[in-house]
């Protein structure tokens, strides 16, 4: 059995973000406000690509000083040492110390670039109109949503290791100036993943008509 | 102007999709998923308005004490030192990050702070028979807080950094970090049992509150 899909926007109904109301405007009126929390309405978020992009391409061109710049300067008698987040994987690597070295390494350094990866492709994939493989892109963008926050990790690593070990003249850890890049990303991803409509990956195959079963 | 909501409430759009559709009426413990994206749409919750407002209690005590005692200690060679919570912003501000300070500030005391007292409100508001505006208004910005509040990624960095700062000296797990331990849990629990919509259902509408001719009933609205 197949049924064909109907959209609240082909209905010229809007949904409300923040308390979910379902809403028709006045007549003549494209927009307005939801009668049950205020909320101003619209039926997509205004200029959700090019807001997405602008923050994906700010993230990439952060992404390099993060990862090629110094996050941590570490300070002893035989003078500073300055490490990058690559860098401070590899340090952490041990015969105990491994599977911390991983979850860094998959926290640091992968999960950004897939971030910034998986963001684009849904992009170009959304303005070419695709009306493929949208159950794996609606994941893909769930999948961002959730994990990007576990990038922050690194920012916290170096924080808490900065704080505690002021033992001048002996030895102290100063955050480098790769850490702000670093932090960049992490912040720029979650806001390109907050001004994305995932509404957008469906509406082509809607428009279409095409049915589901 | 306000858009007229419809006459059917159980009519909705997928957040995810824009799919319409109508939900049914779930059992306690039961959800409701769009057929078409699989987003979760609803699930209801049983007596999860005392379920949260005991476990934000929780939370508000946790989070008193994780932030008022060090979290972490440090002997070598003769040094101490310790740091709590506050501390690791308030280094990096000294060593002129301030911008990544403030994020650390955010994510790991504002945010949390913001999530708990958000909830606290809301959930004593919401026990009224028709829970006021300003109930909606902290509605709307809990998903913020709760976006930004990484207690849970905070706390596996400062296992990372106590792993890697035990290879220099000797490091002292201080209480506040097994309050932080007891805080993901307690915060994953305390948003498993809240159920937005219960409340929502229930909030005195925005347009009956501009319109007080209109009686403030809400079906005065629905009907086309």
């Amino acid at each position: 059995m197949s049924t064909t899909v109907l959209t609240a926007m082909q209905q010229g109904l809007q949904s409300c973000e923040v308390c979910g109301l379902l809403s028709r405007p006045a007549p003549g009126e494209d927009e307005g406000r939801c009668p049950r929390c205020d909320e101003e309405l619209v039926f997509r978020k205004p200029h959700s690509l090019q807001r997405t992009w602008a923050y994906v391409i700010a993230a990439a061109i952060c992404y390099l000083p993060a990862n090629l710049l110094p996050v941590l300067t570490t300070t002893t008698a035989a003078g500073p040492e300055s490490d990058t987040i690559l860098q401070g994987v590899v340090l952490l690597w041990s015969p105990t110390g491994w599977p911390l070295s991983l979850i860094v390494l998959f926290a640091s350094i992968m999960i950004p670039s897939a971030k910034i990866l998986a963001l684009v492709y849904l992009l170009i994939t959304v303005q070419r109109g695709s009306v493929e493989n949208n159950e794996q892109r609606i994941r893909l963008y769930r999948m961002v949503e959730f994990i990007g926050r576990w990038s922050m990790v690194d920012v916290f690593v170096d924080a808490f290791t900065a704080s505690l070990v002021q033992l001048q003249p002996l030895m102290s850890v100063a955050p480098a100036p790769g850490l702000f890049f670093f932090a960049a990303v992490v912040v720029l991803t979650m806001l390109a993943v907050e001004s994305f409509d995932p509404r957008l990956i469906w509406d082509s195959a809607s428009s279409r008509e095409v049915r589901y079963a | 102007m306000y858009n007229q909501a419809l006459p059917d409430a159980s009519l909705v759009a997928c957040p995810h999709c824009d799919l319409l559709q109508r939900l049914p009426d779930l059992a306690p413990g039961a959800s409701a998923r769009c057929p078409r994206c699989n987003e979760e749409l609803w699930r209801r919750r049983e007596d999860s308005l005392n379920r949260t407002l005991a476990l934000t209690l929780a939370a508000l005590v946790l989070y008193v004490i994780a932030n008022s005692v060090p979290m972490l200690g440090l002997t070598a060679v003769g040094h101490q030192a310790s740091t709590t919570v506050f501390g690791g912003a308030v280094q990096l501000w000294r060593d002129g990050e301030e911008i990544v300070a403030g994020l650390v500030l955010f994510a790991a005391v504002i945010a949390p702070g913001l999530q708990i007292a958000f909830m606290l409100a809301i959930v004593l508001g919401a026990r009224r028979e028709r829970p006021p505006t300003w109930v909606g208004i902290l509605l709307r910005h809990l998903p913020t807080s709760r976006t930004w509040s990484m207690i849970e990624v905070m706390l596996l960095g400062v296992l990372v950094a106590l792993i890697k700062i035990a290879e220099l000296a000797t490091v002292i797990p201080g209480l506040a970090l097994f309050a932080l331990g007891a805080l993901v849990f307690v915060f994953a629990a305390m948003q498993a049992n809240f159920d937005p919509r219960e409340v929502w259902e229930r909030i005195e509408w925005a347009a009956a509150r501009a319109r007080p001719t209109a009686a403030g009933d809400r079906t005065v609205e629905a009907t086309p």
